[in-house]
């Protein structure tokens, strides 16, 4: 975590940089662990739509997160061409389905705009903010509260 | 601070080792089974947490265990008989002990009134003879306070010296200890640094002296520098002592046993009439005096005389070389290197790796499977070896975790005096495979239930020595406590041979429950087993010692909670045996694997009861949607898995299924419906909290053979969830 905070204030940030449903988001590098190939999950019971299920990563249980879904797109129906990004906040580890990760972008903070007011009020509670790349327009994607998603059996359904 | 926690924690660790074998030796004392070792080894463990304790500042663990030691060295030395009345009051005392063992680690109160009468009945045992020997034994008392206070003064203003008076020794020991044929040992001493770096004091060593004999003691303070140049670490002081003794040279190096090696020191004898040796002793009171002021930076120089005798020691040091405690020290260190002590995270990440690594291999073999190569080919030849390897590896990484259950026996054997001496009943402990191992966890949430059951043992069980001697068995009764591998788990058993359950009384008293019909018609064993039942307990009234509420029902849950099943087998006259089958470890899972919309999914055996394939014209509709499956006369609720977790939304016809009979905690037994059953097969239990959060229906995950992440059913879940809201099947489970 203090290596994650001291990239934070360093003038420059590596961010990955992935599609989705068409639009492009990124996340810090700090906070991956690992990049790879979608692989069949195993469903888990009274969990929201958003979360596929778990895979065996190095022998330990790692929840998949359909983060098309979990933005409020509609949720992603993976091939073994979609990607999952296994990043660590705190001390859990999440899998993020995405469609693909396309870059590795070295910005400064100043590059990072403020959400525009458009943006619907489900994703704009992930993103941290935008940023202005090449004429793209990439969103930053803060895992905190993506990562907020365990259900309590009080709400399920 | 942190350094001095760690320091701090491993010498409560070592407490307990001390004080299980001070209670081991002292139970071997009991049985008659003992020689000097076994008491000498009792003796050294109170030591040892003494010396302990005096340097973490606690003071009444050292007071106690003084006088403790204080009584063990008159048995030792052979001056009292270690009689039953003595070993008892002994094994009550290493209670106490270990009880302010624990209330100075985790704090609470502590029963002053308990420990000062013990205090005062060890310090009777050690001075029966009030007239002639009080003095020898009040005066290492009075001592002891007096380096507390010190201690304690120091805490608040900084640095003061230590002083430590011999004053009451040297005189009342004059007295007290036999004149005849006395000899005289001229004792050199110089302690290293590393003696007070292991929270020796010289202090104590020079006291044990002098409770020897008549000893004349001083002070070598030449070595002092400086105060700039002085290592507030080093040590610099050396004693020469002149010891008048009946007792033997052997009986004075024991003095140095324990700091063998970190001091360096000579025993001689000197010739009685012998004038060439002669030296004249400084008044302790004046060498610390000028101890203390040289502390303060005051150096002197140094007396020559002393450098004199420091050069003799020295060349006597090498002489005398001495070979009996060397082979001891071997011998000990040789005995300290077959155990380490290592994190359990560390051990934990280890049988993680291993479980992947098993993992790993097996799916290895179904890809080469699965490729074609023929099963006798070097390829497949080598990956059986392998599997073979992989296997041995994980039974080696989870041996770590296990333990000896020994522990556990033997905090029952405290439990059992306790017991007995609340209830007046006489009862002997009889145990059998101590040395059974199991995981530490597992040996751990043993303990509560343990307890429950030798306390019921004991109050309910066992008659009054009056009621048993009428009945023609012996006034002592006993309760045995066995463990034993048995095909892969470890079968333990608490039997007592005490009057057997009374059925006609759990019987009425289920009935006025309400429990039970009262025109029902109960097997034995089915009375028997109501004893389980939530909110029994036969005892008429509410006892000190085992009505406090919590019932058998609460030990049945527990073990259940460590995947184990309990049973009782109770003849009338002859005693109740209990019966506990528990699985070696929790890390791993005996389960049936099922298949369910498609979903692979894992059912703990132990939950599990019979499996059946239903028939037609078992299955009835109970209300709209509830089906209930009639199993010899019952009727059992129908649950469908795949339904109640979500993987589809119709319910299946449980004619195309395969029903699986469960029992829950609470005894109530459930029909699950499944798709299939592919197998039993032992899974390595995998956290779900730890990345996600806790699912309801599931107790956790696993991987199988084929890398697939399968869920673990929590029976009780899914059964409760048929019934009860989810926050309140939650709270039943957290409860559990």
């Amino acid at each position: 975590m203090t290596h994650v905070n001291e990239h934070d204030t360093a003038s420059s940030n590596e961010l990955i940089a992935f599609r989705l449903g068409g639009q492009e988001f990124c996340v810090d590098i700090m906070s991956v662990r690992d990049i790879r190939g979608w692989t069949p999950t195993t469903p888990l019971p009274h969990s929201p739509d958003y979360v596929k299920g778990v895979i065996n990563l190095r022998g330990s249980v790692l929840p998949v997160i359909d983060l098309a879904a979990r933005l409020g797109f509609s949720s992603t129906e993976p091939t073994a061409r979609h990607v999952i990004i296994v990043t660590q906040v705190g001390t859990q580890s999440v899998g993020l389905l995405v469609d693909a990760v396309s870059d590795i972008l070295t910005i400064t903070d100043d590059k990072i705009q403020p959400t525009p007011d458009v943006a619907s009020a489900l994703a704009r509670c992930f993103m941290k903010g935008v940023l202005a790349v090449e004429g793209r327009m990439i969103s930053l994607i803060g895992l905190d509260s993506v990562l907020h998603t365990h259900p309590n059996p009080g709400s399920v359904n | 601070m942190d350094s001095m926690a760690a320091i701090r924690q491993t010498f409560f660790q070592e407490c307990e080792e001390q004080l299980a074998e001070l209670e081991t030796g002292l139970l071997s004392i009991e049985s008659g089974d003992s020689d000097h070792d076994t008491v000498n080894a009792v003796f050294r463990a109170v030591h040892s947490i003494k010396g302990g304790a005096g340097a973490f500042g606690l003071d009444e663990l050292v007071r106690f265990a003084h006088t403790f030691e204080t009584a063990l060295d008159l048995v030792r030395s052979g001056r009292i008989e270690a009689d039953a009345a003595l070993v008892r009051l002994m094994l009550r005392s290493s209670d106490t002990l270990a009880d302010l063992v624990r209330v100075s680690r985790d704090g609470g109160a502590m029963d002053d009134q308990r420990v000062a009468h013990l205090h005062d009945e060890l310090t009777r045992i050690a001075d029966p003879d009030a007239a002639t020997a009080a003095p020898a034994v009040s005066a290492p008392e009075a001592s002891v306070d007096q380096t507390a206070n010190a201690g304690e003064a120091g805490d608040d203003d900084g640095f003061v010296p230590l002083q430590v008076s011999f004053d009451g020794l040297l005189g009342g020991d004059a007295d007290a200890e036999p004149v005849a044929a006395d000899s005289i040992f001229r004792i050199w001493f110089r302690p290293k640094p590393e003696l007070y770096a292991k929270a020796n004091d010289a202090a104590k060593i020079l006291r044990e002296i002098c409770s020897l004999g008549e000893a004349d003691i001083a002070c070598d303070v030449s070595a002092v520098p400086v105060l700039a140049e002085l290592d507030p670490e080093g040590a610099y002081l050396s004693w020469t002592i002149r010891l008048v003794t009946g007792l033997g040279e052997d009986a004075v190096r024991e003095v140095f046993e324990f700091v063998e090696f970190d001091c360096e020191f000579t025993v001689e004898q000197e010739m009685p009439a012998d004038p060439v040796f002669d030296f004249e002793p400084e008044p302790v009171a004046a060498v610390l005096d000028q101890a203390a002021s040289l502390a303060e930076g005051e150096a002197e120089a140094p007396a020559i005389p002393q450098k004199v005798m420091d050069r003799i020691a020295e060349v006597a040091v090498k002489d005398a070389a001495p070979a009996k405690p060397a082979a001891g020290g071997q011998s000990a260190q040789a005995q300290a290197s077959q155990t380490i002590r290592v994190d359990l995270d560390r051990v934990d990440r280890l049988i993680d790796l291993v479980g992947e690594l098993v993992i790993n291999q097996s799916m290895l073999t179904q890809r080469v499977t699965e490729a074609g190569i023929a099963r006798l080919s070097e390829v497949a030849v080598g990956l059986d070896d392998l599997e073979q390897l992989t296997r041995e590896i994980q039974d080696s990484v989870m041996a770590i975790r296990a333990q000896p259950v020994r522990p556990i026996f033997q905090r029952m054997s405290r439990v059992v005096r306790e017991v007995a001496e609340m209830t007046g009943k006489s009862v002997r402990l009889v145990t059998e495979g101590e040395a059974c191992e199991v995981d530490k966890t597992v040996i751990e949430r043993l303990a509560d239930p343990l307890t429950h059951m030798i306390r019921n043992a004991i109050d309910h069980g066992l008659e009054t020595p009056e009621e048993r001697v009428e009945t023609g068995k012996p006034e002592q009764g006993s309760v045995r406590l066995t463990a034993a591998h048995r095909s892969g788990r470890v079968v333990i058993e608490v039997a007592d041979d005490g009057a057997g359950i009374n059925r006609q009384r759990v019987l009425e008293k289920a009935v006025a429950n309400g429990l039970v019909d009262p025109n029902a018609q109960l097997s034995d064993g089915e009375i028997d087993d109501l004893i389980f039942h939530p909110g029994f307990s036969t005892a008429g009234s509410v006892s000190d010692v085992s009505g406090r509420g919590v019932g058998m029902d609460v030990v049945k849950s527990s073990i259940q909670a460590l995947g184990g099943r309990i049973s009782i087998a109770s003849q009338p006259g002859a005693g109740s045996t209990f019966t506990m089958s528990l699985p070696l470890t929790l890390a791993v899972l005996d389960g049936m694997v099922v298949n369910v919309a498609g979903q692979t999914l894992v059912v703990p055996l132990t939950a599990i009861v019979e499996t059946l394939q239903p028939k037609e014209a078992d299955v009835h509709g109970l209300g709209e949607t509830s089906r209930v499956v009639s199993m010899r006369g019952a009727f059992l609720p129908l649950i469908d898995v795949g339904h109640e977790l979500g993987y589809r939304e119709a319910e299946t016809d449980p004619l195309d299924g395969v029903a699986i009979m469960v029992e829950t905690e609470n005894r109530a037994q459930s029909v699950l419906l499944v798709d299939s059953i592919v197998g039993q097969q032992q899974v390595v239990i995998k956290s779900l909290e730890a990345n996600y959060g806790h699912v309801f229906g599931v107790a956790a995950a696993t991987i199988l053979g084929d890398g697939q992440v399968a869920v673990i059913v929590d029976v009780d879940a899914v059964v409760a969830g048929r019934r009860a809201e989810p926050d309140l099947a939650n709270r039943k489970r957290t409860a559990a």
